[in-house]
């Protein structure tokens, strides 16, 4: 049932208003902007009447005086509609409701996590409730440990089923139920221990008060009112979720979902709320230095800037690196300072062609890629080799939406709201639409597809080539093979039943067919009339961006070295030991010469490093990056490092000006510079306001209006309050002080609004509920598909997979806590990576007289890696899986044949 | 007087078999209305005027009308016998099952009839024991003898039966919840719309009735609706009804009595009036869940509207009576502590304040209470008034607090003033 096309004149309190026709009452009044109270309705999971807390008066008609309390969230707004939210008897029982809630609810707000940004707070004051009446004891429960990322506070619930809700009915979670009954309802795991879901971060938001909080702020708790924030961008994967960035006393205190309606929406996985934890290391670049074999020397900015002059630019063949985690303007900074044709991407070819043929096909190729959230309105999905739940976790959350479309109409036929989540829920029985998956072996995502079938990287590919045999047979014959129940068949299919289908897949196996057959197929489905979309996971926050600006790779840089091409290099946010095997990278480092090093974390390339130069993270820099989708998005540095840290492509900046005297006066200039060269990033340029854009005359402060301390916080260095530092480059200011209302949407540095202290404060920053954010979503779109289909379709030319007598391919398992690069060096998620291990068939351990646990030892090109075993019975025999990014298996280049001998 | 419900319930205590059941008329019914269309057996039902035995007394015609009949109706659909029978007070449904199972059997298989239903459960409370073992024994023969499975007596119609007995939940009563039990989940209920009807059981179209109404099934088919209408002393409805009366009188039991007989009659003639030494103070006319009727309503006709008019409700048509040597602030704390402690916990009312009734009534009852309190407790009457909560449950519980409040209120006073219970 399509909401929202149709508008309906409804009247609150008797004035008029025109809303759109069908949706629940609660939601149009939130959206035009009424203060009502509630806790069970989420805009993301919708109504299920609950917690009561939204109680208004309704009215039949304009002779109906009486009326009679309904719950707002449970009522649909029809053409006439009459309600009152100022009723006396509505605000009394909705202050009777609160008083209800806080006969168990502690009175602990100054010591609660959750305080000042507590949904439970606001809706209180709200109601209006103030005085207590309760002469009784409060009900006390125990608190469980749940891992190393929420802390549980039991005491503290409302019971408004939001958290069970969440992590259930919408994030497909196992380990978290309501026990108990009556006023003894208790919310946990069966048992202690870690809460399993890749989404459970999300708990701390959505919880409305302080039940499940942040165990990691927790760890360096601050108030949250006395956090300064920026808009942000997460870097731990390639989908580029929004987030809020916060800050107190030099380090990063949290991370927040940053409403983003067009990619992430109201959520985040846990690699991006909890893995920023690197961003405060003691293994921090702070200081620039100049380092030998046996020592480091810590040098000022003007020293650096003058020896780096010296030392590397006096030199003739100067490369530079880039590198898929660092910004567009911060790779472009670099490739202007070393020349166009010394520039190469951070990366092996292997993975820099993947990425360029995701690039051509998204934008040479006829179908679309949409955006995360709109992956959500898709009814059925054919995944091609990609363990998105590891490789782009919030891909997943939205395929799980996807799954429950097809279904859903068959509750909307019944004339059940779309809103009215739990009777939709009954009604589709936890059935889910065509969600298919070939994959290398077992992935989460197998339990709720339809049909998983497991083969190797290259017969996945041959697969997909077939898929689309199958669509052009089914199509051009009436009588198509309407009876096979091969996968190939129930694929094509569902794909062409269904009115959005949608083809996933990416570059992390590394095989360069399965892309290709993944875009055959969606072009197929494109020639038959469908309404198509094609998503690629790519590997990091901003290989889409880098790649924009990369003609050359990192092999082609390692060719050159090895010709004795290079003079000194210039790595900018890379580590090379990541990227290739030890021992080539020891090499190259050792052709180039001379190394200068951009890092923000000391690692294996920096040890090489004659100069290191500390470089922000996406904490302390302003960037764009562009993601999967080839959106363009803007990350803001969160707070001004004492230290010497500061955005790479501002040291590179500063370094240009030493040598040349060409300097960008700030970050918009490095910008004008970049799309002055490279016209196809035109668009970077709208990504974001201006550095002079103005709210009036003020600039938007990172701070709310309410931080406190920040005379007190240096008086022990100095009682004079600092003048506060000036953001040259962004209209953010680094105070309170600015402007009070709401920002353009990709400079929200935090969500409030009066009596809204929570995040639930969203609400008044969109458009409507749930919809776009004011001025639209955040992001500018940079590939958008060719009508003419320039890409065309490709030729298959994979051969079957055979399998070699005593030798395994190894391909990468991924994992979405240990695979990537820097969040695993935060201890919280440190804590979440599984021991290494390399995964294999029964049957072949069987026939190498193995079993779980044994210990092996693999060999592969001169490397020797000891290693157990574990079975995973789903991966085709003689392929082996073996966990990426792992510190026992960093800089390996997958796939490779490796021989397996028992130790 | 015609008993029809109960009058081959044999007086030993032990249960009908088939074979007798069939001796005395029954699958009668079930084999005249196999004959008929199932919309002439919906029909006859809604022409009989029979009203929902549960407790809010919906007529049952009218309540299988809303299932989807067509030929695109989703299936399977299911029907369900509610014989959860967990309201204080209340055990009629209970002397049915033991007494006369296959009655129940054969106005589920006709309803099923009614509505094409392809499976149907009776969902039993969990403490009777008894009745479970011989609905399992009477089931078995009904599949034995074509009742139930394939074919049913000859005909095209075919039906599934189950019993599931019930973990012991107050909320499973509620059909919702009940629903919810029976597909494994918690026994919290559902929002309607959807009702049942059109997205029941597993999502599918479901009826579910009072095991007392289904009892009435065969012999509105059998003996036709004029005959059933003329059992009943009132306009509000057909039939006969299962009224019971506790407390302290003299012969506490169960009756089968023509639809509008007079609380007077019920317990001065039927239940013998009161123990000696004893006095008539107040009654809960149909279960715990209903309002107190006084001394001044003694001659109202115990039907729904009449009971409703006097400011109750017939509920069950099970009446509690509450004598003068009974603290009626007791009484009521007894019923609250009940309630409170079967809340689902789904919505805040209920959840919070029932307890918080209970609490309140506890401390008063012993002398820890305090004048305002009294306030509160009018307050929480009126929080959790019907359509303010999730489900009728804390609305229910409200009943006979609110009326306790208006008839009994010097006795709640008389706690707090004294700092005792005056019947201690």
């Amino acid at each position: 049932m399509p909401l929202g096309l149709i508008m309906a004149k409804i009247f609150v309190d008797n004035i008029e208003y025109e809303v759109p026709d069908g949706k629940n009452l609660l939601e149009v009044c939130l959206s035009l902007g009424f203060n009502l109270t509630y806790f069970c309705w989420h805009p993301a999971m919708h109504s299920v009447g609950a917690c009561r807390q939204c109680g208004v008066i309704n009215f039949k008609d304009e002779n109906d005086k009486r009326g009679r309390l309904v719950m707002s969230c449970m009522q649909a707004a029809t053409n006439g509609t009459r309600i009152s939210i100022e009723d006396p008897r509505a605000r009394a029982f909705r202050a009777g409701n609160i008083e209800a809630l806080m006969l168990n609810h502690p009175h602990d707000c100054p010591v609660c996590d959750e305080g000042g940004e507590c949904h439970l707070q606001d809706m209180t004051v709200m109601s209006g409730h103030n005085y207590r009446r309760n002469t009784f004891k409060k009900r006390t429960h125990y608190n469980q440990y749940l891992g190393p990322f929420i802390n549980h506070e039991m005491n503290r619930c409302i019971q408004c089923y939001r958290c069970v809700r969440f992590y259930n009915d919408y994030a497909g979670g196992k380990d978290l139920a309501v026990f108990a009954a009556h006023d003894d309802v208790y919310f946990g795991r069966q048992e202690e221990g870690v809460l399993e879901n890749e989404f459970s971060g999300n708990l701390v938001e959505v919880c409305p008060t302080g039940v499940f909080t942040d165990k990691v702020l927790r760890k360096h708790y601050t108030r949250k009112w006395d956090l300064t924030s920026a808009p942000s961008v997460c870097h731990q994967c390639s989908l580029g979720c929004n987030i809020l960035t916060s800050e107190r006393y030099g380090g990063i205190r949290r991370i927040l979902t940053r409403y983003n309606g067009d990619v992430n929406g109201y959520f985040i996985c846990d690699r991006g709320r909890f893995g920023y934890e690197y961003t405060n290391s003691d293994q921090r670049i702070k200081q620039p230095s100049k380092n030998t074999d046996n020592s480091s020397q810590p040098l000022s900015t003007e020293d650096a800037l003058h020896d780096v002059k010296d030392s590397i630019f006096s030199k003739k063949n100067i490369i530079g690196i880039g590198s898929p985690r660092a910004s567009l303007e911060s790779n472009f900074m670099l490739k202007e300072l070393v020349g166009e044709n010394n520039f190469y991407g951070g990366i092996p070819k292997r993975e820099s062609d993947l990425v360029h043929r995701v690039i051509s096909i998204l934008h040479q190729g006829k179908v679309k890629t949409p955006s995360l959230k709109e992956v959500e309105s898709y009814d059925a999905i054919l995944i091609l080799g990609e363990d998105v739940t590891n490789t782009a976790p919030m891909l997943a959350l939205a395929v799980r939406q996807a799954a429950k479309n097809q279904p859903r109409e068959k509750a909307y036929a019944l004339r059940i709201p779309q809103w009215d989540d739990a009777a939709v829920r009954e009604s589709v029985q936890g059935q889910t639409g065509p969600v298919y998956l070939l994959t290398t072996h077992h992935t989460k995502l197998d339990e709720i597809a339809t049909k998983a079938e497991y083969a190797a990287p290259d017969d996945i590919a041959i697969t997909g080539f077939e898929i689309v045999q199958q669509i052009t047979r089914l199509s051009q014959s009436a009588n198509g093979d309407e009876s096979s129940q091969s996968f190939t068949a129930s694929v094509a299919r569902d794909l062409l039943k269904a009115k959005k289908p949608l083809i996933i897949s990416g570059t992390s196996l590394y095989n360069t067919a399965i892309i290709q057959a993944a875009a055959n197929i969606a072009y197929s489905l494109k020639d038959n009339g469908k309404d198509a979309g094609l998503v690629y996971a790519v590997p990091e926050v901003n290989s889409m961006g880098m790649s924009m600006l990369e003609q050359k790779n990192l092999d082609d840089a390692i060719g050159r070295a090895k010709e004795g091409g290079v003079d000194a290099v210039i790595i900018a946010e890379n580590d090379l030991y990541f990227r290739v095997d030890r021992d080539i990278a020891n090499d190259f480092l050792k052709n180039c010469h001379h190394v200068l090093v951009l890092e923000n974390l000391q690692n294996e390339t920096t040890t090489k490093a004659d100069y290191i130069l500390p470089a922000g993270t996406f904490a302390e820099s302003t960037g764009t990056v562009v993601n999967n989708e080839g959106r363009a998005q803007r990350f803001y540095q969160v707070y001004k490092p004492s230290n010497e840290m500061r955005s790479s492509w501002d040291w590179l900046n500063e370094i240009r000006n030493s040598i040349s005297g060409v300097h960008a006066e700030n970050f918009d200039a490095v910008v004008d510079e970049m799309i002055k060269k490279y016209p196809e990033l035109a668009k970077v340029k709208s990504v974001a306001p201006d550095a002079n854009f103005r709210k009036g005359t003020q600039k938007i402060p990172r701070e709310t209006a309410r931080y406190s301390g920040r005379t007190a916080m240096l008086a022990n260095i100095n009682v004079s309050e600092p003048k506060p530092p000036v953001d040259k480059d962004s209209p953010l200011s680094f105070t309170m002080e600015g402007y009070q209302g709401v920002p353009p949407s990709p400079d929200v540095p935090f969500f409030w609004s009066p009596g809204w202290n929570s995040v639930q404060s969203i609400n008044r920053y969109q458009t409507e509920v749930g919809g776009a954010l004011h001025g639209g979503n955040p992001g500018v779109r940079l590939l958008e598909p060719s009508n003419e289909n320039k890409s065309g379709y490709f030729n298959q030319s994979t051969e079957k997979f055979s399998r070699r007598e005593g030798e395994w391919l190894v391909i990468p398992f991924y994992h979405i806590y240990g695979s990537d690069e820097l969040s695993v060096k935060g201890p919280a998620l440190a804590e979440r990576i599984p021991p290494v291990y390399i995964a294999m068939n029964g049957k072949d351990l069987e026939k190498g007289n193995l079993k779980d646990g044994d210990h092996i030892e693999i060999t592969f090109n001169q490397n020797k890696l000891s290693i157990s075993v574990k079975s995973e019975n789903t991966l085709p025999e003689g392929i082996a899986g073996l966990p990426k990014g792992f510190k026992e298996t960093t800089g390996i280049e997958f796939p490779f044949w490796g021989r397996i001998r028992k130790v | 007087m015609e008993q029809p419900l109960t009058q081959h319930i044999k007086k030993d205590g032990s249960v009908l078999s088939l074979k007798e059941y069939e001796a005395v008329g029954g699958y009668q019914g079930l084999k005249k209305a196999l004959k008929m269309t199932p919309k002439e057996v919906m029909q006859m039902v809604k022409d009989s005027n029979l009203r929902g035995r549960g407790g809010a007394g919906f007529p049952t015609g009218m309540k299988w009308s809303f299932v989807p009949m067509d030929d695109h109706a989703p299936h399977p659909k299911y029907i369900v016998a509610n014989g959860d029978e967990m309201e204080p007070g209340t055990f009629k449904d209970r002397v049915l099952v033991e007494g006369n199972p296959h009655q129940l059997i054969e106005g589920m298989i006709i309803s099923a009839y009614a509505i094409q239903a392809d499976i149907s459960y009776i969902f039993l409370r969990w403490a009777y024991h008894e009745a479970a073992k011989r609905v399992e024994v009477a089931i078995h023969e009904a599949y034995q003898a074509g009742y139930l499975g394939e074919r049913i007596a000859g005909s095209d119609f075919h039906l599934e039966m189950h019993l599931h007995t019930s973990v012991g939940r107050y909320m499973c009563g509620e059909e919702t919840a009940l629903l919810n039990a029976l597909e494994g989940k918690r026994a919290n209920p559902r929002s309607k719309p959807p009702f049942p009807q059109v997205s029941g059981l597993f999502g599918k179209p479901t009826i579910v009735n009072n095991v007392e109404t289904f009892n009435n099934i065969p012999h509105i088919i059998d003996k036709g609706t004029e005959w059933y209408q003329a059992l009943s002393k009132s306009p509000d409805g057909g039939g006969t009804k299962l009224y019971g009366v506790s407390g302290h009188v003299k012969k506490p039991a169960i009756w089968e009595l023509p639809l509008g007989v007079s609380l007077r009659e019920l317990i001065e003639e039927h239940a013998g009036g009161m123990m000696d030494g004893y006095k008539f103070r107040a009654a809960l006319p149909g279960g715990a869940s209903t309002d107190f009727l006084t001394e001044e309503h003694l001659d109202v006709a115990m039907d729904f509207t009449n009971v409703m008019k006097a400011g109750s409700r017939m509920g069950t048509g099970t009446v509690i009576v509450l004598d003068d040597k009974t603290c009626p602030v007791g009484m009521v704390l007894n019923l609250e502590k009940f309630f409170a402690q079967e809340s689902c916990g789904w919505c805040t009312p209920c959840r919070e304040g029932l307890p918080w009734t209970a609490k309140i009534l506890d401390a008063i009852e012993n002398g820890r209470g305090m004048m305002n309190q009294l306030d509160i407790l009018s307050f929480e009457t009126v929080y959790m008034a019907p359509g303010n909560t999730f489900c009728a449950l804390a609305p229910g519980a409200m009943e006979p607090l609110q009326s306790a409040l208006k008839y009994f209120r010097e006795d709640f006073e008389r706690h707090i003033k004294e700092h005792k219970c005056p019947w201690d």
